[in-house]
């Protein structure tokens, strides 16, 4: 494929507008240096932020109907980077697609369009594996992150379940590895690379939260890690707060996988604060 | 002699509104455990994710008291690994909806720490609210 004509619909959600705009800003900084048009959603909403998982209420659907048909509209495939957008727009596509009732009532009930799933739900990190390839992204590297030991961190809902999210092996997932290859890191195998930080748990059951969040990133500690890179601004924030207390030497920076390419493409001004030393040296 | 077990015999009210809510055979489980092995949260719940299907087997509405479906993060890591390809977050889910929808509910959008509110990602808000309010 040529560089020319990549466009994709492109929805960041309310996290990466509000409290993550810096995946948000590294997300398109990158996506423009690999020849990637992404195109907002116009008048997009929040996406229910929870894949619904009770059957007998087509109602909580209503949400991510409307995202995925403005998305249809553009003619585009729908990109994201939340991993919970992610999760959340590709399972209720998958759900409307097989179950063309709820899909009948929806569209009764949205007066944009109607939900035909023609969309694509993609994330932008498989955008850049199967579109972009490995290849082209080395081509771009300008600071390779030579010595760089980064534990690729992708927790629940980018890979689970595996049929539905079309992502990668649930049980040895390898994109963020090959990744972090592409741009001259070295990826630290961990054992709690698939494993979940608590998720909303920090609203409901804060203890459990940061007794999860915590292993994990002991655990990537443990296996020599200098940083955490992940996909899931979610993941972000309880693997921050799990450290928020520790002496800083004993930190893991937690980056974005967005931040590191851009770290390694030159674009410091949008890498973000992990790699505000090299910046400044 | 055989046994057999006729699900439509066993099925009492508790046991069709949890499969009319969770799509889920509940009969399909075996009780194997492997579930419970993977679930990293086993360490809060006061019932085991296999413990919580065996009583919804035989119809004992007692497991909607159960603290488990409130901690269960939806992780998806039992659901990866069921041999009997059940989906256990769904059946967490509906005795959660069956809770709720007897007025109970165990998170209570005026109760949220203000300093979470403040930095907490906002997925994390919208998306605790929507599975445990009513
Ligand atoms: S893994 Fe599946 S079959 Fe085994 S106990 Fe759990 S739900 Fe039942
Ligand atoms: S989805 Fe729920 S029950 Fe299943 S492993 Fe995760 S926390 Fe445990």
């Amino acid at each position: 494929m040529t560089e020319a004509g990549r466009a994709y619909s492109y929805f960041p959600g309310c996290t990466l507008a509000t409290t993550a705009v810096d995946y948000d800003v590294s997300g398109r900084a990158v996506a423009a240096a690999l020849g990637l048009e992404l195109n907002e959603v116009p008048d997009w909403n929040c996406c229910g932020a929870a894949f619904p998982l009770s059957a007998d209420n087509v109602m909580s659907f209503i949400a991510p109907a409307r995202v995925l048909i403005a998305a249809e509209r553009s003619g585009h495939d729908l990109a994201t980077l939340c991993a919970v957008c992610f999760h959340v727009l590709k399972r209720s596509d998958a759900y409307l697609r097989t179950h063309s009732e709820a899909a009948e009532r929806l569209n009764a009930f949205i007066t944009e369009g109607d939900y035909t799933g023609r969309t694509r739900v993609r994330h932008l990190l498989g955008v850049v594996r199967d579109d972009v390839g490995w290849e082209a992204v080395k081509q771009r590297v300008a600071a390779p992150l030579t010595g760089l030991a980064a534990a690729p961190y992708y927790g629940c809902l980018l890979l689970r379940p595996q049929e539905e999210m079309e992502f990668d092996q649930a049980e040895r997932p390898r994109v963020l590895q090959d990744l972090l290859r592409a741009l001259g890191a070295t990826p630290v195998e961990f054992p709690r690379q698939a494993e979940c930080c608590g998720s909303t748990l920090v609203v409901s059951a804060p203890g459990a939260n940061r007794r999860l969040s915590t292993a994990v990133v002991d655990s990537a500690r443990l296996a020599g890690a200098a940083m955490i890179v992940t996909a899931c601004p979610l993941c972000k924030y309880n693997l921050d707060q799990a450290q928020a207390g520790r002496p800083s030497p004993e930190q893991l920076p937690v980056a974005y996988f967005t931040q590191v390419m851009a770290a390694a493409f030159g674009l410091l001004e949008v890498a973000g604060p992990a790699f505000a030393v090299e910046a400044s040296t | 002699m055989r046994v057999v077990l006729d699900p439509l015999a066993l099925h009492g009210a508790f046991i069709r509104e949890i499969e009319a809510i969770s799509e889920q055979n509940l009969l399909a489980c075996n009780q194997c455990g492997r579930c419970s092995a993977g679930c990293p949260l086993v360490e809060e719940m006061d019932l085991l994710p296999n413990q919580i299907i065996r009583p919804a087997q035989l119809g004992l509405d007692t497991v909607v008291d159960s603290t488990s479906p409130w901690l269960c993060a939806a992780c998806l890591m039992c659901e990866a690994r069921c041999p009997k390809g059940v989906d256990l977050p769904r059946i967490m889910d509906a005795l959660r909806q069956i809770a709720l929808r007897r007025g109970e509910s165990r998170v209570v959008a005026g109760d949220v720490d203000p300093a979470l509110l403040a930095g907490a990602p906002q997925m994390a808000i919208v998306g605790a609210l929507r599975r445990g309010e009513k």
